[in-house]
This record gives structure tokens, C-alpha cells and sequence, in this order.
């Protein structure tokens, strides 16, 4: 380990940082949004129910380095595009969570679900107020997932040069030199483990009636 | 990249299409079956005495957060130069290969086993079945779709990350992404993602075919229950290869 290099280096490399949040994180949030409908649509509807689990497990067949170089014609975008990265890693979220919404809704117990339709709450308000609420954990839990799995397949992205951790492991390869390919080792694990800790922190601040909390 | 496909060039020759298909099907297979070596028997003892399970959940979790990149890199640089040949980008490649195909089987298997319904292990061993036999007759059959869904996993990881390999100079379907972008060809490129893309596409066929033949009828009315099982890890059993559903709703 060069210590010296990764002092002169740092400017640079908390800017590949960022742009590792930036390019994991926004799928998670894109992800959530459009996962939460038609999650909830295939919990709704149990016909639909296998062909949106089919589809999800379709799209999460596609090898995201594929996934990275077939983006670019469909969205219209050059290949270095951020973008590129952006949609197929929120394809990944949307694929994994809309079933991991499905089983949420599904766990809600039915007597709670009576027990707020009899206090006159309305569909919507049942669904807002007390079936996503109550399914948090198992949303968070496949949220770990996600987050995890996202800033490790960020990475790859390297390999078409988009700037991001990933960057020094191929500055690494390139020089033989182990000091960048280390630190990028654990500043990917660093991000994914912080990522990971505050969804299970906000789990709990979520969820203040559970005691315990589901581990993914 | 219909053109780059349908040009009969890139179809012979140590470079072609067909040469780069069967690297990279030699690469999956020999990937599998030394994660399937490891990880098939430690997963049966783990779910049968129920010892290491946290331990193993664990690493399994951790091992997903590594980037697989920078691992490979890492290991090309510490391996390669012990050796002149080209074993010294297949070795690191194949470590890394095997690394990632060892959890999905590993968890997989474990929680097969352990999500078998104990009134059937006990009715086994009412009949005077032995631990041995309890495993292979009993809790295996009944383990086998979950252990079926990690290794569809297991072979997607690996087809998928055989393509990065392609970056430190091993063979395979990745050639044509990492040749292509190096050239700035983007018809290589996309045609290598497309073949990627249809060879998974045509393990998780097969090994969905395969679920149906080799798992016992008698258990596709479970399939619902250990699929739920499975949800403590959505990406493990984003599918779980199954037969059709029955009717329980």
C-alpha cells in the first residue's frame, strides 16, 4: 500500500466516490418508486401475479454488463452516458423489488387489513396508513439487498470507462500497482456496508412496534 | 450488429463466435461444478445439523457487497506472475467464478433442507430410518427446488461475470465486449451483449426444464411454501425455477 498515492490521489478519488453514490443510489430511489405500483398491483391481482414475477425474473437474467452496452441505441444515449447505468441498474431494482412489495403487502396480516376498513378507512388510505407500514421490514429487507448488490454492479462500469470506484481497479491493472485496487476494494465494501446500515437504521425508525428487526 | 452477426467472418477461426461460446461454456461448467463440489455438501451438512448457519449467511452476504472487478484484478495481479502460460488469467478467473457461485448454492441448499416439513423427517425416522438415509431419501428430494433455484443463480453469476473476465485477457463471449469497445466497434459490442444475454437466457431455460423433470410431482403443491422460504433473499429466489403453480388460491 502506497499511502503517499492514495494522499495526493484523494481530491479524485472522493470524486469517483460520489459519482458511486450517485450511480447506485439513484436506481434504489427510481427503483422504489415505480416498484411500489405494480408491486401492488401483482398483490392485488393474482392473475397478473406470475407475469410480473416471470417478467422481473426475465429482466434479472440479462447480464448487467450486457444490459450496460444494449441501453445505449434504446435510450438514445452515447455509450460513456452515466445514464445508461442509471437504467439498467433501476431495471435490476424495479425487477427485484416489485415481487419483494408483492410478499410485503401480502404479509400483512387480514385482520389488520378488516380492522382498518372497519374503522372506515378507505382503500387508498388502508393501503398508505397501515398495509405499507406494516410491511416495511420485508421491504427493507429486500432493500439491503438491492443497495448491496447495486453499488458492487456499479463497478463494472469501469470497464467502459464511467468514472467510479471501479475506475482504480482498472488504473490498477493498467499500472500494476495494487495501492488503487485495494483502496477501491474497501471503499466498495465501506459504501456498501454505511448503505446497508442506514436502511436498517430507518427500518427501525420506521417500524417503532417491532422488536426485533428482520435481517435480510 | 445484424451485420456483425450475420457476417460469415466472425463465425470461424480461433476468434470466432463459435470458439468464444465454447471458452466461455468450458469456463461456466468448470466454474459450477467446483462451486457445486463445495458447496452442495457443506450446504446438506449445514441444514441437516443446523451448525454454521449464521456464519455461512454471513459471508454469503458479504461476499455479494465485493466488487467482482476489483477482486479479479487483484487476484490477476498476486497470481500471474507464478505462472508463464495462459493459466495465468484462467486461474484468478475461475477463483473469482467459483467464489461467486458458492454462496446462491451454498444458502440455497441449507435452506432447502431446512424448510422441509419436519413431519415428514419425523415420519421418516419413525419408520426406522437412519440420519443417512433421512438426508438422501427424505430431506434431499424435498430440498431440491430451492437448491435447483441457487444453482440457476449460481450459473447466471457465472456466465455474467465470465464476460468481465474478458478485461484481463481471458477467452469467452467478453472478448467480443471488451475487443469491441477497445476498437470503438459498437457492433461487436452489442453483438457480444445480445449472444451474453441469449446463452443465460438459455441456462435458466434449461435449467427450468431440468426443475420440471427431476423434481417429484408430489412436491409442486409445496412449491408456493418454500418459495416463501426463500423471500429472506430476494435475489436468490427472484425466480425460483418452479413447475407450473397449482391452483391454491
Amino acid at each position: 500500500m502506497n499511502v503517499e498515492w492514495l494522499g495526493r490521489q484523494s481530491d479524485r478519488i472522493a470524486e469517483l466516490v460520489g459519482w458511486h453514490i450517485l450511480l447506485s443510489l439513484v436506481p434504489i430511489v427510481v427503483g422504489v418508486i415505480i416498484a411500489l405500483p405494480i408491486g401492488w398491483l401483482a398483490h392485488r391481482n393474482r392473475r397478473i401475479n406470475p407475469y410480473v414475477v416471470g417478467t422481473a425474473g426475465l429482466l434479472y437474467t440479462i447480464p448487467s454488463l450486457a444490459l450496460f452496452v444494449l441501453l445505449p441505441p434504446i435510450l438514445g444515449t452515447k455509450i460513456l452516458d452515466p445514464m445508461n447505468i442509471i437504467v439498467a441498474l433501476t431495471i435490476y431494482t424495479v425487477a427485484m423489488l416489485v415481487r419483494v412489495v408483492a410478499d410485503a403487502l401480502d404479509s400483512v396480516p387480514q385482520e389488520t387489513v378488516l380492522a382498518a376498513t372497519a374503522m372506515g378507512y378507505r382503500p387508498y388510505q388502508t393501503l398508505l396508513k397501515v398495509q405499507l407500514p406494516v410491511g416495511v421490514p420485508v421491504i427493507c429487507a429486500g432493500l439491503r439487498v438491492a443497495v448491496v448488490s447495486n453499488v458492487s454492479l456499479v463497478s463494472l462500469a469501469a470497464l467502459l470507462g464511467i468514472p467510479q470506484i471501479g475506475s482504480l481497479f482498472t488504473q490498477g491493472f493498467q499500472l500494476r500497482f495494487y495501492t488503487p485496487i485495494i483502496a477501491g476494494i474497501a471503499l466498495s465494501l465501506l459504501l456498501a456496508l454505511v448503505l446497508d446500515l442506514l436502511i436498517v437504521l430507518a427500518n427501525r425508525i420506521l417500524t417503532p412496534w417491532t422488536p426485533k428487526v428482520v435481517t435480510s | 450488429m445484424i451485420d456483425f452477426l450475420l457476417d460469415g467472418a466472425h463465425w470461424t477461426g480461433p476468434e470466432g463466435i463459435p470458439a468464444l461460446l465454447l471458452q466461455h461454456l468450458i469456463y461456466t461448467f468448470l466454474a459450477l461444478f467446483a462451486a457445486a463440489l463445495v458447496a452442495v455438501p457443506l450446504g446438506l451438512y449445514i441444514g441437516h445439523t443446523g451448525r454454521g448457519s449464521v456464519v455461512v449467511a454471513g459471508l454469503a452476504n458479504s461476499l455479494r457487497a465485493l466488487p467482482t472487478i476489483g477482486l479479479l484484478i487483484l487476484l490477476v495481479l498476486v497470481i500471474a506472475p507464478s505462472f508463464s502460460s495462459k493459466l495465468a488469467y484462467l486461474i484468478p478467473s475461475l477463483i473469482v467464478l467459483v467464489l461467486l457461485a458458492i454462496p446462491p448454492i451454498l444458502t440455497n441448499t441449507y435452506a432447502g433442507i431446512r424448510s422441509v416439513d419436519p413431519a415428514a423427517v419425523d415420519a421418516a425416522r419413525g419408520m426406522g430410518f437412519r440420519s443417512m438415509r433421512i438426508l438422501t431419501e427424505v430431506e434431499l428430494p424435498c430440498a431440491l427446488p430451492l437448491m435447483l433455484s441457487g444453482v440457476r443463480s449460481a450459473v447466471l453469476q457465472i456466465v455474467s461475470t465470465a464476460t468481465v473476465a474478458a478485461y484481463i485477457s481471458l477467452g469467452g463471449l467478453g472478448r467480443l465486449l471488451i475487443d469491441g469497445k477497445a476498437q470503438s466497434d459498437y457492433a461487436q459490442m452489442a453483438a457480444g451483449a445480445v449472444l451474453v444475454s441469449l446463452l443465460a437466457l438459455a441456462f435458466d431455460l434449461a435449467i427450468g426444464f431440468l426443475t420440471v423433470r427431476v423434481v417429484s410431482p408430489g412436491l409442486t403443491r409445496r412449491v408456493r411454501s418454500s418459495t416463501r422460504t426463500a423471500s429472506e433473499d430476494p435475489a436468490v429466489a427472484a425466480r425460483p425455477a418452479s413447475a407450473p403453480e397449482p391452483s391454491l388460491i
